[in-house]
Parts: C-alpha cells; structure tokens; sequence
C-alpha cells in the first residue's frame, strides 16, 4: 500500500505526467506524455476516455504514484450485507450515499475530480468531497452500481478509500458536533466580547450629568450580554475543573473557572449595587481568547489522522467455506475451527493452520522485514501476515481478538490512559493556591486597617492573576512548535507531545524500514553482464513469482524487447524457481538449489542464476541506508544514548557499527514483544526513549516509549499508532527537530515569565490598593495578546536558529 | 437622548439576526469544510444529467 517517492537526481529524467515522479526504470510513453509506471498510465487513460483530463490542468501532476500498487485491493466485503448497512449513510429504494474516507485527496484536482465521478459512471448520480476531512460522499443509484463497483472505481482513478468500521460510525460525528459548537462559542462569546466593548466606552469615558440617566441602561445590558459567554461559551471550563476537583487533581481550568466566577460575581455585585461598571469586557474578552486558542490548537493538528489502530490494518471480511461454496464473512464473526480462504494479497484476519500445500506469507506488517516466508501444509500462521500468491485455505485457530497480533495490542502498554502531566498542569496546581493565598492574605491585613477596601483588593488579587495569560502559552506554543514541525514533514500528535521533548536521552531505532530502506533495495547483479536476451529469458520467471525478491529483480531487469512465456515453472517455497522458457532450463534462487557453495556477505542476499548448464552469476541484494543518515546518527549520538533494536539477522551489525558510536547497544532477532520489553528496560534505568519504527513490529515499542515516532514514506500511508509521524525524507533531519523540540520548552517557560512578571505587577498593585478597573481592563487582554505574540515570535525564531523553515 | 436607548435595541436586534444567520450557517455545515467550496466555485459549470448520459454512455 504504501507510496514511495524514488529519489528525484537521476539522469535524463522525465517526469511523469501523472504523478511528478522521476520516470526511472520502465518509461511508459502515451499520448506523448511520459508515465513512471502502468498504474499511473492506466488512470489516465480512464480520465481520457472519459473526458476528465481537466484533472491534469488545475494542479501540475496531481495523481499519487501507483508503483507499488501491483496488487488491486480486494472490496468484496462490501457485497455484505452487515457490513454495507454500516457504511451507508443512507438507504432507499434507487438512492443510497455512502461516506468514504480518501486519505489520498490532497489538491484542488483532486477535488474536481472527485466531484465529476457521474461522468465515470452513469450510475453515480452526485458526489461531495469534504476536503478538511479528507472523505467523499457518493450518492448513486444501487440497482445499477454496487457499493462494490463502487469502491473499485475509486481504487481505480487512484484514490482507494480507506474503510474502516470503527471510523464511519460516532466518533466521526461526534467530532463534528464538537467542532461547529466551538465554532457557534467562538461565535457568541465574539458577538458578546464587541457588544460589550461598544457599551462599556461611556463609562470608561466618564459619564455626566444628564447622561448619569443612561449609566445603569449600559451596564445591566452589558450583564445581559455576558450571560450566555459565562454559561454557554464558557461552560467547558467549569465542568473540566468541577471534575477535577472530584477527583482531587488540579489542572488549569480551576484558576480559569474560579477566575471567571470571581469576575462575574464582582462585576455583577458591582453593576446590581451601582459601584461601578464591572469587568465585563475583560471578562468575556478572555473567554473569547481562550476558544481561540483551543480552535487553533485544534486546527493545527485536525488536518492529520493519527488513530489509525491496527484494526486498520485488517480485512474487514473473508471468504469463508459454508458447504462447499465461499461466503463474505466479517472476521468479527470468525470462530475457532473455520475454514478461510485467503486471495492474494489478503491479510490474516487470525490465527491459523494452513491447510493447502503451500503458501508464502509476507510479514512485513509484522516484522518489518520484506522477504516472504515460505509456509507449508500443517505451519501455523499468525494474524498480520500478508498472504501472496494463489487462493490458500487454512483452518482458524484462534478468535479474532485472542490472536497473536491482538495480544500484542492489549499489552499494558496499549492499554495505559494516564499520559504524564503537562508542565501547566503542575505549575497551576500551586498557581491557585497561591493566589488564594496572596487573595485571603491581603484581604485580612486590609480587614486590619481599612475593612472599606477588604473586598475590593480581595477580589482585584483574583481578577489580575487570573490566568487566562498563563493558559494560552502552552496551547499557542504548542500550537506553533507543531506548525513548524509539520511544515518539515514531523507530524505530532498532540501538544502533550511537545512537552515530553524536553526530557529525552536516548534514541531507538528500528533497522530495516528505518534506518534502511525496506523497499528501495539496490540490487547489482555480479558476473558477466547479462545480455538483452539472456534477460529476456529471465524476466518472465520472475515476473510470474510473488516473492518479494523476484519482484526487485524483475525491476532491475526492467522492460525487454522480447517477450517469453515460459513453457515449465515449479516455484520451489524456501529454494528458488525452476523453469523452462524458449527451450532453456532455468534456475533461480539460493547457492544450494544452483548447486553452488557460497560464503555469507554481511547485509547482502544473493539470488543465483543458472542458464542451461552455465552458472551466470548472482544478483546482489542489498539494504541502503536512507540518504544523510550517517551524519544524522553521528550528530545525534553526541546527545542522545543510542540503540539498535532489529528484527532482522545480525549480518549488518558490522556495517552499523561504523557510524554508531561504540557504545551503541545493537539487538537483533527482537520479537516485537522483546522490542518492547527493551525499551520498558531503558525507561526502568532513568532514561526518558524515543523510538522510531516503522512496521506493525515496532508499534508495542514505539507506545512503550515516551516519544514513539512512526518513519513513513508518505504520510498517507499506513503507519502504527505513534506520539508523532515522521517523514523518512525528513530523518536526516532528525536532530535538529528533537532539539528544536526541546528549546520549545525555553520559549514556554520565558512565557510563563512574561506573564508572571505582569502577574507580579498586577498583584502588588492590587494587593497595595490602587488598582481601578480601568488597569485591569487594560492590563488583561494587553498581557495575553503580548504573550501570544512573544510565543510565536519566539517559536519562530528557534526554528530559524536550528534552520527549519 | 432617549432615541440612544431606542438605536441601541435595535442595532442588538439586528446584531442578534446576524448572529442566527451565523448559528444556522454553522449548524448547516457551512464551517465544517472551509476548502473546497473555495475551489469548487472555480470549476466549470457541470454539464446537465441528461445530455450528458447521451454523450458519455458508460
């Protein structure tokens, strides 16, 4: 599934017209427009026939590469009956809509596009697309179209929808409904923050003789308006601190909440007694600020999904054998004792015994590492593992949710909600006490002597202090540090992820799919160079074979004049392949099967080839390291402890070990419950882990750590659930973007300063009895929009300093 | 003076419709999506079920 982005430098390139990629190995040329793969070639001539070529014109090469998608995704679940009533959205007799989520819709073409599939096929009759969810709705006509056919034409034009069950249902709606109440908040406690403004300037300006008439007419208007900013717009805030309270814990909502109940008690009391005006502008002014921090915080990090669990990463249905036929089957459904059958490219929804002769099975979702496992009749297979080849049969071992794959999930670690406490969180829990105390202190030695100002300066002590200063650096920080980061292609999570950057010592890396490309292997081939017909007469062998060494070698081979069929073929599972083509006996695969003794070479697989009785050669198959990762590593070890933990052999540790410092500790053959106990191990001795993975194999580690990074091609793609995704073309990147992390903290602590510093001005002066309203309504929303400022000016500037852009 | 009282009621009145306009936009799921109308105001005009389906028979 995942898209890979070939590096761009290679000599006389043409890009393809479809997708922008560097056409590499197999330039495909029609119409007079250069393709990087069939895929790409192939969706456009669906737009062409069609007359969607606009597509083309909006945005330069809008398509995502379907290089690597050699296999068509399988969506003859959605003939279920259970699973299709899931997903509709609605249902009549010549109407039905379904959402899709398209991870892949990432410009105005594709927009466009997907807005005019009527023109693809009759049937659809109007289609949506929702950008900032990244889903499309179809409404179609189900006596003509299946949801099926449906979903393939989307796989077809190159946006597959990612479906998923647990996605489609409340959480998505809830989501919504949560983002237009914010919204509507925002909204009301704006209309009421500039109403309020407007009628509070007669006041502030002095109001006299006959106006004195007016006065009261402003102010009782002016507690009108803030009615429904104190009870509807900002009603989260006391029951986020009336919670907290039950559960003994304070968080920041506390000194909000208690803030705004004092200033609107004490401006109401003011108002109803005729004291004077009130705070209401600065009272619903900071409710106003603080939604606005919470929306862009939102903002920020709403434009990427990170829940992908790995349900995600499963079949939603399988084929199962009732009587003799082969029945869609939800793998919820699935019991012990059922008979599957598995088409290629299909994942194991569960543990199982094969019950075919043979079949490959690819555990790279698993492990990590490409090569496909050669199984026979009788092996057990374990959920996660992806089948290639012909339809297989296997008999279910385990429930769905008993299997190997899920246990792994259901590990501690998965299940462990208490994140660490934001710095926020801990500062406020004194911040309150001790600005009730300074509040009753100063009170009672006014009591002593003035008991006229006791209530005044009690009162004016909260109001100053409140918070609202202290509770926007951490969001617009946060928020700011995740905008830079994910313009470099780090995507984190959340904000609580910023500020467990700063206690970081050591680094984990996976190896392969980390450090090393899992896909981009070189392959070289050692011997006499191949001849154009030699190569001919290999192609099609490899061509016909699902292993993943076959398919690298058949891109190397690239495109031949010639064009074979081979007469003979025996695929043998763990050995090679042996075949006949043009009347030449063939065989490919390791030393043993050639007949051939051979010496290991750490870090390179070896393929050998016989042509008729002459052995040719080997083709060479080795694991690159991605680009700018020595230095990387080099400059990180200088900071961080390093470690190594592979679910690979150990035949690269020597090449590792020249740009790891000495003291890195290098684990191979981890399982990934052993990765995760690892780093479970690191933690217990002190040190505070982030770990970079990429496969399935490393999702108990990568949540085990305190920062578990997913490195992915594209971002689109599958990943593990993880604090934060990385880009693989941004690792070398790496150490500046976690020091960058960890400075974040320097600008938040200069802006807790700052807004103490105004805090400790504010106290004195109210504590020493001159504070008027007019000063606080000035102060309040002065000190939090400096400190809005002062964050993001600072944020930017660190990211200068460490040359992000 | 007492005409300030009568402008002010009405200029929250009116302030008031503003806002029910923005609270319906809101509900209606105007806001939900903020990027593609932007564009989609840019495509060309869709040609017409019926004459398409004569020219494009899939």
């Amino acid at each position: 599934m995942s898209i890979i982005r070939e590096p761009k430098s290679i000599d006389n390139t043409s890009k393809c017209y479809h997708c922008g990629d560097a056409c590499i190995s197999d330039k495909i040329v029609s119409d007079e427009k250069d393709f990087c793969c069939q895929g790409c070639k192939t969706v456009y001539e669906i737009l062409n026939e069609n007359e969607l070529c606009a597509y083309y014109d909006l945005e330069e090469s809008p398509g995502l590469t379907l290089k690597d998608a050699d296999e068509k995704s399988i969506y003859d679940f959605l003939d279920n009956q259970a699973i299709k009533s899931k997903m509709l959205d609605f249902s009549g007799d010549h109407h039905e809509k379904v959402t899709f989520s398209v991870p892949s819709i990432h410009c105005s073409s594709c927009i466009w596009l997907l807005e005019n599939l009527d023109r693809l096929n009759d049937a659809v009759i109007d289609s949506k697309v929702d950008f900032s969810h990244k889903t499309v709705t179809v409404h179609y006509n189900p006596e003509v179209l299946s949801l099926r056919t449906l979903a393939e034409i989307l796989d077809s034009i190159g946006y597959a929808p990612l479906i998923n069950l647990d996605d489609n249902g409340d959480k998505k709606r809830e989501e919504e409904t949560y983002d237009r109440q914010l919204i509507i908040k925002m909204g009301v406690a704006g209309f009421c923050f500039g109403n309020i403004m407007l009628l509070s300037f007669p006041d502030y300006l002095g109001l006299t003789g006959i106006e004195q008439t007016y006065q009261s007419f402003f102010r009782y208007l002016n507690v009108l308006l803030a009615l429904p900013v104190v009870f509807y717009a900002g009603a989260d805030y006391f029951v986020s601190a009336f919670k907290s309270i039950r559960q003994r814990y304070a968080n920041i909502d506390i000194p909000i909440a208690l803030g705004v109940s004092v200033l609107f008690l004490r401006s109401f009391y003011e108002v109803a007694w005729g004291i004077g005006p009130g705070y209401f502008d600065s009272l619903v002014g900071l409710i106003f600020y603080l939604l606005i921090g919470k929306w862009f915080q939102n903002k920020t990090y709403r434009s990427m999904s990170f829940d992908r669990d790995y349900k995600s990463y499963f079949p939603l249905a399988v084929l199962k054998s009732e009587a003799a036929d082969l029945v869609s089957t939800q793998v919820t459904e699935l019991k012990r004792g059922d008979e599957i059958a598995m088409r290629n490219g299909e994942i194991i929804p569960a543990d199982a015994i094969l019950i075919d002769n043979e079949a490959a099975i690819d555990y790279s979702f698993i492990t990590g590492e490409s090569e496909a496992v050669q199984q026979t009749k009788g092996d057990y297979l374990y959920a996660g593992g992806c089948h290639t080849g012909p339809m297989a049969r296997m008999i279910v071992q385990k429930e769905v949710s008993q299997s190997y794959l899920t246990r792994l999930w259901n590990d501690e670690a998965f299940n462990d909600g208490a994140e660490s406490r934001s710095i926020i969180d801990r500062i406020s829990k004194y911040f309150t006490l001790i600005i009730i105390g300074i509040a009753v202190l100063a009170g009672v030695y006014w009591q002593l002597t003035d008991p006229a100002n006791t209530w005044l300066v009690f009162t004016a002590v909260l109001i100053v202090a409140c918070p609202c200063a202290l509770a926007l650096v951490t969001p617009f920080t946060s928020g700011s540090v995740m905008r830079v980061l994910g313009r470099n292609r780090f995507y984190l999570k959340n904000a609580a992820v910023v500020e467990k950057f700063s206690s970081i010592d050591s680094v984990v890396f996976d190896k392969t799919g980390t450090i090393t490309h899992t896909t981009n292997k070189a392959v070289s081939f050692s011997g006499e160079a191949l001849t154009d017909q030699e190569k001919a007469l290999v192609l099609p062998i490899v061509t016909g074979s699902t292993h993943p060494l076959s398919r690298l070698i058949k891109n190397f081979l690239g495109e031949t004049r010639e064009k074979y069929q081979p007469e003979s073929y025996t695929e043998l599972p763990g050995k090679g392949i042996e075949a006949t083509v043009a009347g030449v006996r063939i065989l490919l695969g390791s030393s043993s099967f050639v007949g051939e003794n051979s010496s290991q070479v750490p870090g390179l697989t070896k393929v050998y080839l016989k042509i008729g009785e002459r052995l040719r050669g080997s083709f060479s198959i080795k694991s690159q390291y991605r680009p700018g990762i020595e230095t990387c590593i080099q400059e990180l070890g200088r900071e961080y402890g390093l470690a190594v933990l592979s679910g690979d052999n150990n035949n690269e540790a020597g090449a590792l070990k020249q740009f790891f410092p000495a003291d890195t500790s290098m684990k191979f053959n981890q399982s990934p419950e052993s990765k995760l106990q690892e780093v479970k191990g690191m933690q217990e001795q002190g040190h505070a882990v982030v770990m970079l993975g990429d496969g399935l194999n490393d999702a108990g580690a990568l949540k085990q750590s305190d920062i578990g990074i997913a490195v992915t091609e594209d971002i689109a793609a599958f990943s593990p659930a993880s604090d934060a995704i990385l880009e693989a073309s941004a690792l070398s990147k790496l150490n500046q973007l976690l020091s960058f992390g960890k400075s974040s903290r320097k600008v938040i602590w200069a802006s807790f300063v700052l807004s103490f510093l105004y805090n400790v001005v504010g106290i004195s002066l109210a504590v020493i009895g001159v504070f008027t309203p007019l000063i606080a309504a000035i102060l309040m929303p002065l000190s939090s929009i400096s400190v809005v400022f002062f964050t993001t000016f600072g944020v930017h500037l660190l990211a200068k300093k460490f040359k992000l852009s | 003076m007492s005409v300030i009282l009568i402008l002010i009621i009405t200029s929250i009145i009116v302030a008031l419709l503003f806002l029910g306009a923005f609270y319906w936009a809101v509900k209606s799921g105007q806001y939900d999506d903020t990027y593609s109308p932007s564009v989609r105001m840019l495509f060309e005009e869709k040609k017409s079920k019926k004459s398409k389906s004569e020219t494009h028979g899939v």
